[in-house]
C-alpha cells in the first residue's frame, strides 16, 4: 500500500490560508497576499499532481480495476452507532481526475487574478475567498460520506455567494448574489431530504458500503417501496436535485446566468469549471446507485441534461453580453455530461457514459475556463461586457484571439482538439442507448458551434469599432494562464480517460467512432460556417432573422421568461402572500387573542373592584340583603 | 463550599460588592470581573466534569450536594450536574460574560442594572445546577423577576406594555407549571409517605399514567411558554423589542433555554409516557412553530423582530427534537440550544451596537453599512451565516444532528412532518439574506451614516467571544456532542424502557 496521508494537506493548506488572509490580510500588502494565495494553492497542485501519478501508475489494482483508498477518516460527529458524519479523504479514479481539474483550474485563476484584479479594493479579501473555494471544492471532492460531501457542498455555496458578490456595492451583484444562494438552496433542501432517505434505510453515510454493486446498502433500499416508487429511487431523485442545483440544471438555472456579476477570475473557476459540475459529480459518486437500483432516477438524470442542453443552447445564441452566452454555454455543456451518465449503466461496454461524461468534465474544464478567461482578458480591454461594443480586436489581442479560438474550436467538437474527443464518445454512448437524445445532442452540436464562432466572430472580426482607448493585449500574468490552457484545451483529447476513469474501475476498450465522429464534426463545421455568414462581417442577416422569428426570438431573449416567473413566486406567492398574511395573523390573531384575554380581566376586574369600596354601611346593606335573600330562599326551597 | 454552589454565590458576592461601591464608574469593571471569574469557573467545572468521566465516574449526576431546607414537605436544596447541565452552564457564562461588555454604556441607573442583569443571571445559574424540582423552580421565578424591571425601565419603546405582558405570559406559564410540579411532587412516591422534589428519585419511580397524562401536558406547556412554544410566543417579539441589549441577549440567550432544559429534563423525563403518547400533538405545534416563525421573520422590518421571530423558529427546533425522544434528536436539541443561544445572544449584541450608532432598528433606513462599519458588518454575516445552518458555524452541527436523529424515528407520520421541519432552511436563508442584503450590501444610502465610528474594544470582547464559540462548535462538535451523548444514555433508557417502540 502507498501512503497517501500526505493528502490532508491539499485539505488543511487552503483551509489555513484562508484564515490567515481573512484575519490579518488587511495587514499584509495587498500583492504580498496575492502571492501568499498563489504561491499557497501552488504547492496544493504539487500534491495532487503527485497523488494522481501515485494513484494512476503505482497504485495496485485488484481484478483489473482501480482501488477506492480511504486515505484518512475521523469521525467528526456520533450521531447514533452507525451514523456518523466522517471527515477523510478517498481517492478513487473520479477523486483523483477532479483534484487535477481542480487545482490545475483554481491556480491558473489565481495567477490570472493577479494581473486583473490587480489595484482593485478588496484584493486580499478576493484571495482569502479564493482559498475558501478551494478548500471547499477540494473537500467535496475528497468526500469520503455523503455527509462530508454535503457540508462541503453548502461550503462552496458560500464561497460561491461571497464571490458573486464580491462588488457587494454594487446592487446587481448583491442580488446575484443572494439568489444564487438561495435557489441553489431550495436545491440542496432536496439533497438532505435525499440523505436523510437514505441513510434511514441504508444506516450509513460512507461512499465505499453505499456504491458497493453488490453490497446490503444497494440491495436493502431497493425493496421498500413508496407511492410506487422503490425509496432508494426517491431518494437518488432528492439527491439530484442537489446536483441540479448546482449544476444549474434546469429549473434551478436561473442563478447561473446572474452570476456572472462575479469577477471573471470566479466566473471561470467557481461557475464555469469546478463548484457547477459538482452535480455531475455528485451522480457520478452515486452511480452504482443510480445504474443498479435506481434506473429511473437515472432516466430522470438524462432527461433533465438532455433538456437543458438544448434550452441553453438556444439561449445562447440570443445573448449579447459574452459572459451571459459563456454562461448559458456551460449549462449546455453540463447538460451533455448529465445526460452522458443518464444513458450509461454499470460496468463493461455498455458503462460507456460514464466515461464520457467523466471526459467531457475535464475537457470542459480546461476550454471553458480558458474561453472565460480570455473573455476578461476582452473586458479588461475594452472595459464592455457586450459584444455589440467589440469588433476587430484580433489585430490588438493576438495572443487572447489565438487562445480563444482555440477554445472555440475545442468547444465545437472540431478534431483533433480535445472536445472532439470527448463530444464523440457522449454522442456515441446515447446512440447506443436511446436514439431521441442522441438526436436532440447532435442537434445542439451544431448550435454551440454556432453561438461559439458568432461570439468568436463578432469580437475579433465583424466591424471595426473605434476605440476611446486602444484595446492592449494583457499583461504576462495573464496570457500565461491562457496559453497553459490553451495547450491543455488542445491536447487533453489523448489521454487515455478509457484505462483511468471507468465507470467499474477496468479497462474500458474503446476507439473513434467514425459513424459518429464524421457527422458530428461536419454539424460543427456548419454551424461555424453559417455563424461564418452572418457574423465574419458587418450583415444585415442577424437582424433579418430576429425579425422573422420575431416571437421564438422575444422568447428566447428573453430566456423564456423563467426569471419573471420566478421573481412572481418569491415576490408575490412567498412574499406577499405567505409571508405577510402569516406576520399579520401573528399579531393581529395570536397576539389579539392573549391581549384580549388580559384586556378583559382587566375590564371585569375593574367592574367587580366597585365591591371592594371600603365603606362599612354598603358592606353591611349587601350583608344583610344576602342574608335575608338566603334565607328567604331556604326557606321556600326546603319546605 | 462545593464547586456548584459556587455559581450561585459569586453572583450574588458581585451584586453585593456593586450595591456596596460608591463610584458608580467602577460599577462594571466590578461586573466584568465577577462575570469573567463566572466564566473561568465554567471552564473548570467543564474540565473537571471530563477529567471525572475520563476517570470512569459513570453517575448520572457529579458533583452532587444535598443540603435539607424545608423538612415538611421534603424540600431539599440539592444540586448536581451532568454534561447537559454543564453545557448549559458553559452557555449561560458565556452569554452573561459577552453581556455585560455590550452594556458598557448604559448611564442610566448603572448600579441598579448591573444589579437586576446579575440577578437574573443567578436565577439561571441556580436553574441549571438544581436537581430539586422545587428549588429550581424558585430559581426559576427568580430569574422572571428582573426581567420585569429591566424592561420596563431601561427599555426603549413601548416598554411598559411589553414587560407587562411578557411578565403576566411566563407567569401564566409559570401557573400551569407549579400545578404540574406538584402533580409530579404527590405521586412521587408509590405509598405516599416519602413524596420527594428530587429528580433522580422521582425518576426511579413511574408515576401512574392517568397523573401523566394530567400533569405532562401542564408542565409542558409550562415550559414550552418560556421556551416560545406557537401559540404561546407572542411575549417574543414585543419583549425582545423593547428590551436593552443585554437583556435580549440574556433572554433569548439563555432564559429561552430554560424552557427547553425544562421541558426534556422535567416534563419527558420524567413522565415518557405521556410524552410519548401525546408528542404527536405537540410536535405539531412545534412544527409550526417552526415554518411560521421563519415565514413571520420574512415580512419584518425591525431587526429586533426579525431575530424575534427567528428564535420562535430555532426554538421551536428545540422542542420539535426533544419530542422525537431519541438519543440523537435529543443530542441535537441540546447543542441547538447552545447554538441558538450563542447565535442569537450575538445578533442582539449586534443589533445593539448598530442601534446604538443609527438609532434606528429599521432595515430599510440603513443600506450599505458593510462599507462604513466593516467590523460590525462581517460579524453580522458571520452571524447570519450561523443561523442559517452554515457547516462551520455551531448551527449546522445542531440542525444536522436534530434531521438526522428526528429522521431516524419509526413512524411514517414524524418523518414527514420532520421534512416539513427541515424545509425551514430555506426559508431561514431567504431572511437572513435578505436582511444582509438591505442592511449591509449595496451603496450607503443615508449620507448621515458615513461616519459611523466601527467597534469599540469593549464591543469586540463581547462579539470575538460569541463568534469564537459559535466557530469552535461547529469546527470540532465531537466533544460536546459526545459529552451530552454520554449523560443522555441514561435518560434514553429509560425512556426506551418504558415505550418499547
Amino acid at each position: 500500500m502507498i501512503n497517501f496521508s500526505y493528502t490532508i494537506w491539499i485539505l488543511l493548506l487552503p483551509f489555513l490560508m484562508f484564515l490567515l488572509l481573512g484575519l490579518a490580510g488587511h495587514k499584509l500588502k495587498a500583492k504580498l497576499s496575492g502571492l501568499l494565495g498563489t504561491f499557497g494553492l501552488g504547492i496544493i497542485t504539487f500534491l495532487s499532481y503527485l497523488t494522481a501519478y501515485k494513484y494512476f501508475f503505482t497504485s495496485e489494482k485488484i481484478d483489473g480495476a482501480f482501488q477506492k483508498i480511504t486515505a484518512l477518516n475521523f469521525t467528526w460527529l456520533q450521531f447514533t452507532d452507525k451514523l456518523h458524519i466522517d471527515m477523510g479523504v478517498l481517492l478513487d479514479p473520479i477523486s483523483v481526475m477532479m483534484l487535477i481539474v481542480v487545482t490545475t483550474v483554481s491556480f491558473m485563476v489565481h495567477i490570472y487574478s493577479l494581473g486583473y484584479m490587480k489595484g482593485e479594493k478588496g484584493f486580499e479579501r478576493f484571495y482569502s475567498f479564493l482559498s475558501l473555494f478551494s478548500f471547499s471544492m477540494l473537500g467535496l471532492v475528497l468526500a469520503t460520506n455523503i455527509f462530508q460531501m454535503y457540508i462541503f457542498w453548502e461550503l462552496v455555496g458560500v464561497s460561491s455567494f461571497l464571490l458573486i458578490g464580491f462588488y457587494y456595492q454594487k446592487p446587481s451583484a448583491v442580488r446575484a448574489s443572494k439568489k444564487a444562494f438561495i435557489v441553489t438552496r431550495f436545491a440542496d433542501l432536496g439533497f438532505l431530504i435525499g440523505i436523510l432517505i437514505l441513510s434511514f434505510n441504508t444506516k450509513t453515510f460512507d461512499f465505499i458500503s453505499l456504491t458497493n454493486p453488490s453490497g446490503a446498502a444497494i440491495s436493502q433500499g431497493s425493496s421498500i417501496g413508496f407511492l410506487g416508487l422503490s425509496v432508494m429511487t426517491w431518494s437518488m431523485i432528492f439527491v439530484f436535485l442537489g446536483g441540479a442545483g448546482k449544476s444549474a440544471m434546469f429549473p434551478f438555472h436561473i442563478w447561473l446566468p446572474d452570476a456572472m456579476e462575479g469577477p471573471t477570475p470566479v466566473s471561470a473557476l467557481i461557475h464555469a469549471a469546478t463548484m457547477v459540475v459538482a452535480g455531475v459529480y455528485l451522480v457520478a459518486r452515486m452511480f452504482p446507485i443510480y445504474a443498479i437500483s435506481a434506473p429511473v432516477a437515472l432516466d430522470v438524470v438524462a432527461y433533465v441534461g438532455a433538456f437543458t442542453s438544448l434550452f441553453a443552447a438556444v439561449i445562447a445564441c440570443t445573448q449579447t453580453d459574452i459572459k451571459r452566452v459563456l454562461a448559458y454555454s456551460t449549462m449546455s455543456q453540463i447538460g451533455y455530461m448529465m445526460l452522458a451518465l443518464g444513458v450509461a449503466k454499470y460496468g463493461g461496454e455498455t458503462g460507456l457514459g460514464y466515461m464520457a461524461s467523466m471526459f467531457h468534465l475535464f475537457t470542459h474544464a480546461m476550454f471553458k475556463a480558458l474561453l472565460f478567461l480570455g473573455a476578461g482578458a476582452i473586458i479588461h480591454s475594452v472595459h464592455s461586457n457586450y459584444m455589440t461594443d467589440m469588433g476587430g480586436l484580433r489585430k490588438y489581442l493576438p495572443i487572447t484571439h489565438i487562445t480563444f479560438l482555440i477554445a472555440c474550436l475545442t468547444i465545437s467538437g472540431i478534431p483533433p482538439f480535445s472536445g472532439f474527443f470527448s463530444k464523440d464518445e457522449i454522442l456515441a454512448a446515447a446512440f447506443q442507448s436511446n436514439k431521441f437524445l442522441f438526436a436532440v445532442e447532435y442537434a445542439v452540436a451544431g448550435i454551440t458551434a454556432f453561438y461559439m464562432f458568432r461570439i468568436y466572430f463578432s469580437i475579433f472580426w465583424g466591424k471595426d469599432t473605434q476605440y476611446q482607448h486602444t484595446p492592449h493585449e494583457a499583461p504576462a500574468t495573464m496570457t500565461i494562464p491562457l496559453i497553459i490552457l490553451a495547450i491543455g484545451a488542445a491536447v487533453s483529447g489523448f489521454i487515455p480517460f478509457n484505462k483511468l476513469v471507468t465507470s467499474d474501475g477496468k479497462i474500458l476498450e474503446t476507439g473513434i467512432n467514425l459513424v459518429i465522429a464524421i457527422p458530428s464534426v461536419l454539424i460543427g463545421l456548419l454551424g461555424i460556417g453559417i455563424a461564418y455568414i452572418m457574423y465574419r462581417r458587418e450583415s444585415t442577416i442577424p437582424d433579418k432573422l430576429a425579425a422573422m422569428f420575431k416571437y421564438s426570438y422575444k422568447w428566447a431573449y428573453n430566456k423564456f421568461y423563467i426569471d419573471e416567473l420566478y421573481l412572481f413566486v418569491t415576490k408575490k406567492i412567498i412574499f406577499r402572500y405567505i409571508a405577510v398574511p402569516v406576520a399579520w395573523f401573528d399579531r393581529h390573531v395570536v397576539d389579539a387573542t392573549m391581549n384580549t384575554i388580559a384586556s378583559v380581566t382587566q375590564g371585569v376586574s375593574f367592574r367587580i373592584r366597585g365591591f371592594q369600596s371600603g365603606q362599612l354601611q354598603k358592606y353591611a346593606f349587601v350583608f344583610i340583603t344576602g342574608a335575608i335573600m338566603l334565607a328567604v330562599l331556604f326557606i321556600y326551597l326546603w319546605k | 463550599m462545593d464547586i456548584l454552589s459556587l455559581f450561585v454565590v459569586i453572583p450574588v458576592l458581585t451584586i453585593t460588592a456593586i450595591l456596596l461601591l460608591k463610584d458608580t464608574r467602577q460599577v462594571r469593571v466590578v461586573s466584568a470581573f465577577g462575570m469573567g471569574l463566572q466564566l473561568l469557573m465554567a471552564g473548570t467545572l467543564v474540565f473537571l466534569y471530563l477529567s471525572a468521566r475520563h476517570a470512569g465516574n459513570s453517575d448520572e449526576m457529579l458533583f452532587v450536594k444535598d443540603y435539607l431546607w424545608f423538612k415538611s414537605l421534603n424540600i431539599h436544596y440539592s444540586v448536581g450536574v451532568d454534561g447537559i447541565s454543564v453545557a448549559m452552564i458553559a452557555l449561560t457564562s458565556l452569554v452573561v460574560f459577552a453581556g455585560i461588555f455590550a452594556s458598557w454604556e448604559v448611564e442610566f441607573l448603572r448600579k441598579e442594572f448591573f444589579v437586576s442583569l446579575i440577578l437574573l443571571a443567578t436565577g439561571v445559574f441556580g436553574f441549571f445546577i438544581s436537581i430539586d424540582l422545587f428549588t429550581m423552580f424558585l430559581f426559576y421565578e427568580l430569574a422572571v423577576i428582573p426581567m420585569y424591571l429591566l424592561i420596563g425601565i431601561w427599555g426603549t419603546g413601548p416598554k411598559e406594555y411589553s414587560a407587562m405582558k411578557l411578565t403576566l405570559m411566563l407567569m401564566g406559564g409559570s401557573a400551569l407549571l407549579l400545578v404540574g410540579l406538584l402533580g409530579i411532587y404527590f405521586n412521587s412516591s408509590p405509598d405516599a409517605n416519602r413524596l420527594t422534589f428530587n429528580i433522580l428519585e422521582i425518576s426511579k419511580v413511574v408515576i401512574p399514567l392517568p397523573a401523566q397524562r394530567i400533569f405532562f401536558p401542564l408542565t409542558f406547556v409550562g415550559f414550552g411558554v418560556l421556551g416560545a412554544l406557537f401559540p404561546f410566543h407572542t411575549w417574543s417579539p414585543d419583549g425582545h423589542a423593547s428590551a436593552p441589549t443585554a437583556v435580549s441577549m440574556l433572554h433569548a440567550g439563555v432564559l429561552m433555554k430554560l424552557g427547553g432544559y425544562g421541558a426534556f429534563r422535567v416534563a419527558i423525563f420524567l413522565m415518557p409516557e405521556a410524552a410519548h403518547e401525546l408528542s404527536w400533538i405537540f410536535i405539531i405545534l412545534t412544527s409550526i412553530s417552526v415554518v411560521y416563525g421563519a415565514f413571520g421573520a420574512i415580512a419584518q422590518k425591525d431587526l429586533k423582530y426579525i431575530n424575534a421571530y427567528s428564535s420562535v423558529s430555532h426554538c421551536g427546533l428545540v422542542l420539535f427534537a426533544v419530542l422525537m425522544m431519541n438519543q440523537t434528536a435529543m443530542n441535537g436539541a441540546i447543542i441547538q440550544m447552545i447554538s441558538h443561544g450563542l447565535m442569537t445572544a450575538l445578533f442582539f449584541a449586534l443589533i445593539g451596537m448598530l442601534y446604538g450608532r443609527t438609532h434606528t432598528r429599521i432595515i430599510y433606513e440603513m443600506g450599505g453599512l458593510m462599507k462604513i462599519i466593516p467590523f460590525l458588518g462581517v460579524c453580522y454575516v458571520i452571524a447570519g451565516l450561523a443561523s442559517l445552518g452554515l457547516p462551520g458555524l455551531s448551527g449546522f452541527v445542531a440542525e444536522a444532528t436534530i434531521f438526522v436523529g428526528a429522521f431516524q424515528h419509526p413512524e411514517l407520520f414524524y418523518r414527514i412532518v420532520t421534512i416539513l421541519a427541515v424545509s425551514s432552511i430555506v426559508i431561514t436563508a431567504v431572511y437572513v439574506l435578505r436582511v444582509i442584503a438591505i442592511l449591509l450590501l449595496g451603496p450607503t444610502t443615508n449620507e448621515h451614516f458615513e461616519h459611523l465610528p466601527d467597534a469599540r474594544w469593549f464591543e469586540k470582547i463581547s462579539v470575538v467571544t460569541l463568534i469564537g464559540s459559535v466557530a469552535a462548535i461547529g469546527l470540532a462538535p465531537f466533544w460536546l456532542s459526545s459529552m451530552i451523548g454520554t449523560s443522555l444514555h441514561p435518560i434514553i433508557d429509560k425512556i426506551i424502557a418504558l415505550n418499547p417502540f
